[in-house]
């Protein structure tokens, strides 16, 4: 149950949208919105969409405008609950059997020998653990959460709903203070809806031109305003196409970054051209871009898709 | 009806629309609910779709019905505080009376479309918004039509404005306005398509007003685009399907990598295992398998490309040519009356619409006299392409097995089943059309197990079974 008397991350959305935009990420209202009951239900955040839109930047702002730590915990094929979790530390167990074997008498010592390599000291805590038994603020981030496989995500049940870890040995450990958490995918696998049910949603997309040149200028303060003008307009143009893989923001960004870098003043079709592989990382893509954006160097790659032989 | 009894109609039309919405849920949507307030209908709807909205494929669903029940506006509306805000539950019409603007003539609907235009040009989605209630309330009237009737059509009102018209006139401008010929008519196509259902919405929400969006949701909401019959299929949906394609097709190939590699887990390294537990003083604490042998099926794909069933042919082609490092080895056929293959149009890396265009062109050559012939395809297939067929190959053949009551060649098509593997039979018509008129579903499928295909739900589901 929500406990309000705890210090809330964001006081309404409107704060949520202030304070985020005063650390550098500009949220749109439904982001906002949920960053607040986020905060308020305490309720973790599951956040979908394609790769490059801010899912990972989204825990980072936060834990930056609440002034939290981020506790991270980067989810892969075949990531277990000794690397999400905890873990005995076994070696050093097994060191401390085996010095005990040497100076003690053997079974007499056995029970303390138990109680002792069971105890703190050789507890390696992970972060799902570290995250729940932080005393200050902390934001965790469970990042592409689609990448673990079933299993992690029954792990993932406990925490999420409970906030609490059971260690058989040392009991279950309850959060003293909860967590803001941050689940993101990128729907590789589509999630139980057991996890679903213990979130709230939240589907990030390609923002609006107006908003997405916010964000370049923001990042890269010293490009040209016509220049990004004309860089979020050719993105924009770039998506509408059926591509592979449409340019996300992060590429606007490194485009302008890459603009700056190459000291273009301006954005034609020889600079399009060629500081095209910055955003599109497939020769189809390119070769379709540099067909519908009618670039005047077709260059090699142009001529193989023009023709082909078929029965 | 109050706030609750509304909220909990929501929830059941949700429901209805396929949305599993829990109890869990529904209370989170209240708790929010009260965190935030009512004050304004955008964060009243951000907070329904973060507590109840699970997954992107359903929100379109929940925007229609959020529209339905939680409408922007009431009656004529356009009293411009009553706008935003004002979601007061009761929902209860408050009519306006007819305004002196809103007369119907030509010269109003002339205006009309030079407005529409100018807001299509800037993209300006509110004023669009606006545009559409105002179209609908002025040409999609239906007066005088008995109790029970909805009195208001968005065809009647789309029909008087004449969409395709506004399409055309707006990719003029946009190529006046420097844009390719190509961008400039796909922009407006999709711009105008979103006016267009902008205008249904703004009509449902007019009936809704009338007769109660219960009954609204049960008849108009359509399916999300997963599940959408493949046969059924408009062509903005096929659009939208298209660019789903690649992502999906990606997702897929993960799993099934992911899925076979978990499988090749073989039997104990013995050796390897008490090898490694060296390094903890004999506790062996990881284990070590033996990898397994890959086993990997080559796919023969004959796709039916008649004009009935070509959509579902090239989706299920595209999708099988994504996945194709889950197979060994994958030749596609298409046909209609005649066969050819169509293998070389998938070359890996190719542009999806290159792909696309490709298949069109070299299915022309798969036609003879263009009547869907299943025998005499089966036929040549057997004479021309029987190297294709080896005791290692899967075959899939794709189509609604309507042959035109021509001779079926059940012996070429036992020929088929005896020299290769496995076989299967992917049909997109809905199992209880099957041997109606010239359908001959039951007699092939008596040679190949035939599976109904009819959305995208089950061509995953067969894909993933068949890799």
């Amino acid at each position: 149950m929500p406990c309000m008397a705890a210090p809330a991350w964001f006081s309404s959305p409107s704060d949520a949208l202030t304070r985020l935009g005063a650390t550098g990420y500009l949220a749109d209202e439904a982001t906002a919105t949920v960053a607040f009951l986020a905060g308020a239900l305490e309720k973790p955040v599951l956040i979908e969409g394609p790769a490059g839109v801010g899912k990972t930047e989204f825990a980072k702002a936060v834990a930056r405008a609440a002034d939290a730590e981020l506790v991270r915990l980067q989810c892969y094929e075949g990531l277990d609950e000794a690397r999400a979790l905890y873990e005995w530390n076994y070696k050093k167990q097994l060191l401390r059997i085996q010095a005990a074997g040497v100076e003690g008498t053997g079974s007499q010592s056995w029970a303390e020998a138990h109680d002792e390599i069971f105890g703190e000291e050789f507890l390696l805590s992970r972060p799902l653990l570290t995250a729940i038994r932080r005393t200050e603020p902390t934001v965790l981030l469970i990042d592409e959460v689609d990448k673990t496989d079933v299993e992690v995500e029954g792990l993932l049940l406990e925490v999420l709903s409970d906030f609490q870890v059971t260690v058989p040995e040392l009991g279950t450990i309850e959060a003293v203070r909860r967590p803001f958490v941050v689940l993101t995918s990128n729907a590789a696998r589509e999630l139980s809806e057991a996890v679903k049910r213990r979130c709230l949603y939240l589907h990030l997309d390609y923002p609006s031109a107006s908003r997405e040149r916010e964000i370049v200028t923001r990042h890269v303060p010293e490009l040209d305003e016509g220049v990004v003008a004309q860089l979020v307009d050719v993105v924009a143009r770039l998506r509408e196409l059926e591509l592979k893989k449409a340019p996300s923001i992060a590429e606007s960004v490194d485009w302008a970054r890459t603009l700056i870098a190459l000291q273009a003043g301006t954005l034609d079709a020889a600079t399009i051209d060629a500081t095209l592989g910055v955003v599109l990382k497939h020769v189809s893509d390119q070769d379709r871009a540099r067909r519908e954006l009618r670039l005047a160097t077709g260059g090699p790659v142009a001529s193989t898709t023009s023709a082909h032989p078929f029965r | 009806m109050t706030l609750l009894d509304r909220h909990i109609a929501f929830l059941e039309a949700l429901r209805g629309a396929g949305l599993p919405v829990s109890l869990s849920e529904d209370l989170d949507a209240v708790t929010a609910l009260g965190a935030v307030g009512w004050s304004s209908r955008t964060t009243v709807r951000d907070v329904y779709a973060a507590t109840v909205v699970k997954r992107q494929g359903q929100r379109a669903t929940f925007d229609q019905l959020f529209e339905l029940y939680f409408p922007r506006l009431v009656g004529e509306g356009a009293a411009d505080g009553l706008l935003e805000g004002q979601v007061d539950g009761a929902g209860g019409p408050v009519e306006g009376g007819p305004r002196a603007e809103s007369m119907d003539n030509g010269e109003a609907l002339a205006a009309m479309q030079e407005q529409i235009l100018e807001a299509l040009a800037a993209d300006d989605v509110e004023r669009l918004r606006e545009l559409a209630a105002e179209a609908v309330g002025r040409f999609g009237s239906m007066p005088g039509r008995g109790p029970g009737l909805s009195s208001w059509s968005s065809y009647t009102a789309l029909r008087r404005l004449s969409t395709d018209d506004l399409t055309q006139r707006l990719a003029e401008a946009l190529r006046s306005h420097g844009w390719t010929e190509e961008e400039a008519e796909r922009a407006a196509g999709r711009r105008t398509g979103s006016y267009v259902a902008m205008v249904e919405a703004d009509a449902r929400r007019r009936i809704a007003e009338e007769k109660g969006p219960e009954h609204i949701a049960q008849v108009t909401v359509r399916p999300t685009i997963d599940r959408l019959d493949f046969l059924h299929m408009r062509r903005a949906d096929v659009e939208e399907l298209r660019r789903e394609l690649y992502p999906l097709a990606r997702r897929m190939a993960t799993r099934l990598a992911r899925e076979q590699r978990s499988r090749h887990r073989g039997p104990l390294d013995f050796r390897r295992t008490v090898r490694a537990s060296m390094a903890s003083g004999g506790v062996p604490i990881t284990t070590h398998h033996k990898p397994k042998r890959p086993h990997r099926s080559e796919l023969v794909v004959l796709c039916d490309v008649s004009g009935s069933v070509a959509n579902f042919a090239t989706f299920t082609l595209m999708l099988v040519f994504a996945l194709r490092e889950v197979f060994t080895k994958v030749r596609a056929f298409t046909f209609v009356d005649d066969i050819v293959e169509v293998t070389d149009q998938f070359r890996p890396g190719a542009d999806l619409v290159d792909v696309m265009t490709g298949l069109v062109e070299s299915s022309a050559h798969a036609a003879r006299m263009g009547r869907t012939n299943y025998g005499r395809a089966l036929t040549r297939f057997v004479e021309l392409h029987g190297d294709a067929l080896t005791p290692k190959s899967s075959v899939l053949i794709l189509g609604d097995a309507r042959s035109n009551y021509a001779d079926l060649a059940l012996p070429a098509l036992q020929e088929v089943v005896d020299r290769s593997r496995h076989q299967w039979w992917l049909n997109p018509e809905v199992r209880r059309q099957w041997d109606t008129g010239d359908s001959a579903a039951s007699r092939y499928a008596a040679l190949v197990p035939m599976v109904e295909c009819r959305n995208l739900v089950q061509l995953q589901t067969f894909i993933k079974d068949l890799a």
